[in-house]
């Protein structure tokens, strides 16, 4: 190219273009391109260039770290801006955007897990998991009776607003369809599920004090307590379920002569069984760390209680609280036993989202196999 | 069939089955006719078909041919009542089948299903069921229990009727869902047949469907026809030229009216020789 327009030679016709097979290829399409995975060298240097700053230069975190990112956001997309056109400057500066808010979106995530477990994983014992906290002053001593506590009361949650949620969510699916009354339930179950859980708490000691008298402690009245919180969870997740499953088969169903609530409990429920599942399983996981109703409505004892009509239960959030807010001379035993349960907590709401994934996988509808 | 007697009853004087024509030889048991009598049909309030009144004889195939919108299929629909699956559907006018009015009152419609079997547009096995358990289902979802053996029984029968029953024989445990679409359209022609219903409505059982599949369900409609009064809707000429003994052509009055019935009779005088010439238009491809 750069052959051709050398002054003088004029009379000397122009020698033949040495036309490049690949450019001429690409007529019109080239455009340069950064070396592939440009983006993650210049992140790298990012990281570079901050720690050098904190380290070297001795500046605080936050600066150090605003300056690498700076450097990262501006330096990448100017450089793309110069070699591959604007297009794709736009494009690297809004990936570099959407990185960072997921990164910034992790670090509380990552900075909790790391604490807890951290802090947590020192204590787990077996003393930690099979001793009460009976007489115990000082160190030793576990979460047996919270674990059960938080088991129990959380199971009789379940139970009882399942069968409530689920059959809400049946009927707003199935008969409710868009007449006055499931348009007040659904309404109703909305503002139910923006209910703080301190009132649901309210409701449900003053609901017991009613029949039991002021100061009643018990277990149930906790489950009660949580019903009101997880009931709409419930209802909102079966009820997106049930619409999931296909109108056609309830018209298959209806064709061959079945009655409604024999097509909803054979075919309806089934059909969206997996889901139906994953979402109770979700609910349950969600309650399962309220501490607030629990306090007010359970309290926290020493002891293990497995009745979940007679007094006080411990449970592991509000043992968790109860540890730390009070923890007794020397402090730090029962504050390392808080971290331990709060560590108990977070793995048996793993547990659950580990178990209802297993539900999708084994539950849902077979197709090609 | 036991609840033949609770449609009876409803019934003060029985109406003559329509003649049958093309009667297929040593069928079990006669199949029936149905008689439809200036039929109005609501959604709400918009009228969707207006004053039909049309014989449909007893073990033959009769074609429902038209434009779309034109309440072909709710009109196929209303002929089960399973057009009140829809919020606000109501009727006017008299469906006898086999001289039993469908919309008298005390008619339970889940009874009438079981007599008059439906097969979709597309094809929808359950699909948490089997391919054994989806041929079951109409027997098994009504509450009924079946020995192992005649389970059998009835999986074989329905499915040797409904032209699967060699590609199947050896999975019949495996999802009915895993079959091809046209495999699966026969699936739930023999979900609907394993009920022994007396009618089989079908609305546009192949418009999903391959040529191959499409001519192995117009292969089993023709045998089907010996056992069972067929109405299909359908969208294809040919198909309805092919398959059917009666056609009814079904048109809109106009813009904004509801569907009517525009020319019935056989399916040879409708194709060659219609006395409507809206209904030469539409069949020779003019519009629709």
């Amino acid at each position: 190219m750069s052959t051709r327009n050398r002054s003088g030679d004029t009379l000397a016709p122009p020698p033949a273009p040495q036309r490049d097979e690949a450019a001429l290829a690409l007529r019109g399409w080239h455009q340069p391109r950064l070396p592939r995975g440009a983006g993650w060298y210049a992140a790298a240097l990012a990281v570079v260039v901050a720690s050098a700053l904190q380290a070297g230069l001795g500046l605080p975190l936050l600066p150090s770290l605003l300056t690498g990112w700076a450097v990262l956001g501006i330096g990448l997309p100017s450089l793309s801006r110069a070699v591959e056109g604007r297009r794709k400057a736009v494009d690297r500066l809004v990936s570099i955007m959407v990185s960072s808010a997921f990164v910034l979106a992790m670090v509380p995530l990552v900075s909790i897990l790391w604490t807890v477990v951290k802090n947590g994983l020192p204590v787990l014992s077996s003393e930690f998991f099979t001793y009460s906290m009976r007489n115990v002053v000082g160190e030793g001593g576990g979460i047996y009776h919270a674990v059960w506590g938080t088991v129990l009361i959380t199971a009789a949650a379940a139970v009882m607003s399942v069968p409530l949620g689920l059959l809400t969510a049946i009927f707003l699916v199935e008969y409710g369809g868009d007449g006055r009354l499931a348009k007040v339930v659904r309404f109703l179950v909305d503002v139910m599920t923006g209910i703080p859980s301190i009132v649901a708490g309210l409701f449900a000691y003053a609901l017991f004090v009613v029949f039991f008298g002021p100061g009643v402690r018990m277990g149930i009245a906790g489950a009660v307590a949580l019903t009101v919180l997880m009931t709409p969870v419930v209802v909102r997740s079966s009820e997106e379920m049930l619409q999931l499953v296909p109108h056609e088969l309830r018209e298959a169903a209806y064709a061959l002569g079945v009655p409604r609530w024999r097509t909803i409990v054979k075919v309806v429920l089934p059909t969206s069984m997996a889901g139906l599942v994953t979402g109770v399983t979700l609910a349950v996981a969600r309650v399962i760390g309220e501490t607030a109703p629990l306090l007010i409505t359970v309290g926290i004892t020493d002891s293990s209680n497995f009745t979940l009509f007679d007094g006080r239960m411990a449970t592991l959030p509000v043992f968790t609280y109860s540890s730390i807010m009070s923890p007794g001379v020397p402090p730090e035993p029962s504050i390392a036993r808080a971290w331990g349960a709060a560590l108990v907590l977070m793995l048996i709401v793993m547990v659950l989202n580990l178990v209802a994934r297993l539900v999708t996988y084994f539950f849902s509808p077979k197709g090609k196999r | 069939m036991s609840m033949r007697s609770v449609l009876r009853d409803s019934v003060p004087t029985p109406v003559p089955t329509p003649a049958v024509t093309a009667a297929g030889g040593g069928s079990r048991r006669p199949a029936i006719g149905i008689d439809v009598e200036d039929l109005d049909i609501y959604y709400g309030d918009v009228q969707a078909v207006r004053g039909v009144t049309l014989a449909i004889p007893a073990q033959s195939v009769t074609a429902v041919i038209g434009p779309s919108g034109c309440g072909k299929s709710t009109f196929l629909r209303s002929l089960n009542r399973m057009h009140e699956v829809a919020p606000g559907a109501r009727v006017d006018g008299t469906v006898r089948v086999d001289g039993r009015d469908l919309y008298a009152a005390g008619v339970d419609p889940v009874l009438v299903r079981r007599e008059i079997g439906m097969v979709f547009q597309r094809p929808n096995p359950f699909p948490t069921m089997s391919i054994r358990d989806n041929v079951l289902a109409g027997v098994r979802l009504n509450g009924g229990r079946l020995k192992k053996d005649a389970a059998e029984a009835v999986v074989e029968r329905s499915l040797r009727g409904a032209n699967l029953w060699d590609e199947v024989k050896d999975r019949l445990n495996r999802p009915g869902a895993g079959l091809s679409g046209g495999q699966q359209q026969r699936l739930c022609i023999a979900r609907a047949i394993a009920v022994e219903p007396q009618v089989l409505l079908m609305d546009e059982p192949c418009s999903a469907l391959d040529p191959i599949s499409t001519s192995a369900i117009e292969d089993l409609i023709g045998q089907l026809k010996s056992e069972y009064t067929i109405v299909i809707v359908t969208h294809n000429m040919q198909q309805a030229a092919r398959v059917s003994d009666e056609t009814a052509f079904f048109n809109l009055a106009g813009v904004g009216e509801p569907g009517q019935l525009v020319e019935s009779g056989a399916t040879t005088k409708i194709f060659s020789n219609p006395d409507n010439p809206s209904t030469e238009a539409y069949i020779t491809g003019r519009f629709g």
